[in-house]
């Protein structure tokens, strides 16, 4: 029988990092994503990884930059103001193509906010808070068990297409405890970063011959030496001021997510089958919502839950094809209407759309959401 | 003997540098390909990290494995390898600004750490890369051009406030002190613990040309004249070391090294 | 019942976001579904203090209180805010040194010496967490007392054992006695 253990959401985040093979995490105490730091500083050194607390949040995204560079899965947790800290040197792993997690337990803002309460004001950050075109994965985790298996898919896909990932919590599920079932080694999938064959005699690090869209490069260390930086660069790494290089390189960033948007996407769609109501959450505003869908559908409503798991890249094609079938679409996130915009931006006339959100730091409740559906 | 070391520590593809004439950035270079040279490092597991501004270019000209990272947090990215590799030998080349602006609170918790990186200070007293802005390290009174009117900002003395911070090795050489420089940088390498080598640059173009101090010649020339070796200005009172170059090794301790107690943490679990 | 909706609250420091925690730790062990949360900041040390738990026969969605079917209050402040407005059906457990007004009237209403029994019988105020939970578990028998026991020592220091098990017997005994 599965070993199934009461977990908190940001200790599950820990075990999942460390199920998928990070073994470095650098951060900065801040609420509500301390646990994460306190279980990494614990749980590191038992499976011979590292952790530091570094000075500052700036400097935990760098140092954990650095160690994947290095050639070891890292990652660095933070929320709120952190996040914005950390948008700096998230662009930068952007560009250099070096894989890291950053988990963003979100809390209520703009600013200190309230630090204890939950938010998902960081939808929009998530994507744009790094200066310059780049593209993104974020994806947003509803239990604690999706803590803990959504961080090691995090990984997985940060590996595999070398680029940042973030995983946005909130504060609902960070700090929710429930039972996970843990799973067996070997059970979930994990995925290492490809490396060349012999690093000493390989290519330049950022060559992508044959049309590929992801760079194969040795860690340091190993004998390929070559060049990471923050500017436009060459195949082997070097600044260039070339227009055409600027133009094929960040193109080619966000074709490698865009190109492989259905093996990045993942969702849940619920009760949707004769549903003329959709209702769009994710994360732990999807917690409100399975409780109101089940109201509902007791009282005869034909509703549906349709939640992106992964968010960044948007479910376009999804939500598309299911604003064909409903006559309503409602969002419920807990900020003032920011996934909102994307879904707007997809639906187009379909279908009707209305947003419930909540901006003053408590949860959504499911009472508020039925009565919402109600409304004419 | 120079063509040699850019021979084997150079991407001699990307040479000739974007320095000025003059500028004191592409001997200090030289200077660290020396010390290691000097060391017998293996390549392969020589980390170069920079910053960002004119210092900063000198990774992507030196065969290591090298990172030209954000401004300032050249020692955040250094600390990540080193605390996750402590087997690679971490160099991290910074300029003033790098070092003791938007990167000062980097600099002195990697000192009070006492992590295993040589940090070498490319300073030249201001911001080259943007055109002649004021840094910390600019001389009172001097001028940039955001400093129109003279700096009224006191500079810091970046090897104390790493000696401060806890940094268990500094030093401080000049882009006309070769030998010396060079010297300096491996011992600093050497070093178990958190070392930093200022090494004073000059920069023609912008400081010397804002503050009417000649040809790139005039600022070696000046560099030599004014430079004091730390035991003799033991003896010196601060008024006859004002306005003079404080060279060679300036202070030296002990205090374990950060990733070697890290890794007694780890030893722990591994029975 | 197939959906427990239980709040503790009392005084930082009380441990009884613990006992929430060994709740639901003991809810897992009867294959029940739990959702464990607590108030956070400032409040959560030394202030006013709440912890909540869901268990439940059947997967939770909302995972906060709504409708509590079990509120306990361990001071007076915290009886005052959260054992008002509550539904007919929920229980409500006091500590005998709350003061309670004369019209507070409700079905499953009882107060019971729980503080003096951690200060008297066990001897130390810190198990008054576990006395609670003692009592908690008579009254609503969430979990066997040998699944509940095995809750508490997962979440108690080390070398407290015997002092939490004492605890957790003289909270059970305040309902059979």
């Amino acid at each position: 029988m599965k070993q199934v253990k009461l977990m908190q959401g940001n200790e599950a985040c820990v075990e999942g990092a460390l199920y998928a093979g990070c073994r470095f995490y650098a951060g900065y105490p801040i609420t509500p994503s301390t646990e994460i730091a306190e279980g990494c500083a614990v749980r590191m050194p038992q499976v011979g990884g590292r952790f530091i607390q570094m000075e500052d949040e700036i400097a935990s995204c760098a140092a954990a930059i650095g160690a994947s560079a290095a050639g070891t899965k890292s990652m660095t947790a933070t929320s709120g103001p952190g996040f914005s800290l950390k948008q700096e040197n998230l662009g930068y792993a952007c560009l250099t193509e070096v894989p890291f997690v950053l988990v963003d337990v979100q809390r209520a803002g703009p600013s200190t906010g309230l630090p204890t309460s939950p938010s998902q004001g960081d939808m929009m950050q998530a994507k744009w808070g790094t200066h310059g075109d780049h593209p993104i994965i974020a994806i947003a985790p509803s239990t604690v068990e999706e803590c803990y298996k959504l961080c090691v898919r995090c990984f997985n896909l940060s590996e595999k297409y070398r680029t940042p990932v973030l995983f946005m919590m909130d504060e609902i599920v960070g700090h929710l405890r429930e039972s996970v079932e843990l799973p067996e080694d070997g059970e979930l999938e994990v995925i290492d970063r490809a490396a060349p064959a012999d690093p000493k005699n390989a290519g330049p690090a950022y060559a992508c011959p044959n049309g590929e869209l992801v760079p194969v490069m040795a860690p340091f260390g190993q004998g390929q030496r070559y060049n990471i930086t923050g500017l436009i660069h060459t195949d082997d790494g070097f600044p260039t001021n070339s227009n055409d290089i600027a133009d094929s390189q960040v193109r080619r960033l966000i074709r490698k997510i865009e190109e492989n948007r259905d093996d990045i996407i993942t969702y849940e769609e619920k009760d949707l089958e004769d549903a003329d109501t959709c209702i769009v959450c994710y994360g732990g505003t999807a917690r409100s919502v399975y409780s109101a869908v089940e109201t509902l559908r007791a009282e005869g409503k034909k509703v549906g839950i349709f939640r992106p798991i992964t968010v960044w890249p948007f479910p376009e094609k999804e939500l598309e094809a299911i604003s064909g079938k409903v006559k309503r679409i409602v969002v419920a996130e807990h900020n003032d209407g920011q996934i909102l915009l994307e879904v707007q931006r997809v639906v187009k006339d379909n279908c009707k759309v209305d947003f419930i959100g909540k901006i003053n730091g408590t949860v959504i409740t499911p009472d508020e959401i039925v009565a919402k559906v109600k409304e004419a | 003997m120079a063509s040699k070391l850019i021979d084997k520590y150079f991407r001699e593809a990307h040479l000739p540098h974007i320095w000025c004439p003059g500028c004191g950035h592409g001997v200090l270079m030289r200077d660290v390909a020396q010390a290691v040279e000097n060391l017998g490092l293996d390549k392969d597991k020589v980390v170069l990290v920079s910053g960002i501004g004119c210092s900063s270019r000198a990774a992507g000209y030196m065969d290591f494995n090298t990172m030209h990272t954000t401004h300032g947090r050249a020692l955040a990215f250094a600390t990540g390898i080193k605390m996750a590799h402590p087997e690679l030998e971490v160099i991290v080349i910074m300029g003033d600004g790098d070092a003791s602006a938007i990167g000062g609170n980097h600099l002195i918790h990697a000192a009070r750490r006492n992590i295993g990186i040589t940090a070498i200070v490319f300073n030249n007293d201001i911001y080259g890369m943007t055109g002649g802005q004021y840094s910390p390290t600019t001389p009172y009174g001097e001028k940039g051009t955001t400093a129109p009117y003279g700096n009224i900002d006191r500079p810091f003395d970046i090897p104390k406030v790493a000696e401060a911070a806890g940094a268990t090795y500094t030093a401080r050489g000049t882009a006309y002190d070769a030998r010396l420089t060079t010297k300096l940088i491996e011992e600093g390498i050497r070093h178990k613990g958190f070392s930093i080598i200022e090494c004073a640059s000059i920069c023609p173009t912008y400081y010397g040309r804002k503050n009417k101090k000649g040809s790139a010649v005039d600022m070696y020339t000046w560099q030599k004249e004014n430079s004091i070796p730390a035991a003799k200005a033991k003896d010196m009172t601060p008024e006859e070391l004002e306005g003079k170059l404080v060279v060679g090794e300036l202070s030296r301790s002990e205090f374990p090294e950060l990733t070697e107690q890290y890794q007694k943490i780890i030893d722990k679990f591994q029975k | 019942m197939s959906k427990m909706e239980i709040r503790l609250a009392g005084t930082g420091g009380q441990g009884l976001i613990t006992g929430t925690i060994i709740l639901a730790e003991a809810g897992i062990f009867e294959n029940k579904f739990v959702a464990q949360s607590q108030s956070y900041g400032p409040e959560a040390r030394g202030g006013m203090c709440k912890g909540e738990v869901i268990i439940s026969d059947e997967k939770i969605g909302f995972t906060k209180v709504t409708k509590p079917t079990f509120v306990m209050a361990l001071s007076q402040l915290s009886f005052e805010k959260y054992c008002y407005g509550l539904s007919d059906e929920c229980f409500v457990l006091v500590d005998e040194t709350i003061e309670v007004p004369a019209d507070y009237q409700r079905k499953n209403f009882l107060k019971l010496p729980i503080l003096a029994t951690a200060r008297e019988k066990v001897g130390k105020m810190q198990t008054v967490n576990i006395v609670s939970i003692g009592a908690i578990n008579e009254i609503l028998k969430l979990s066997s007392f040998e699944n509940v026991k095995k809750a508490v020592l997962l979440h108690i220091p080390k070398g407290t054992e015997e002092l939490n098990l004492k605890a957790l017997e003289e909270g059970a005994k305040l309902l059979t006695k």
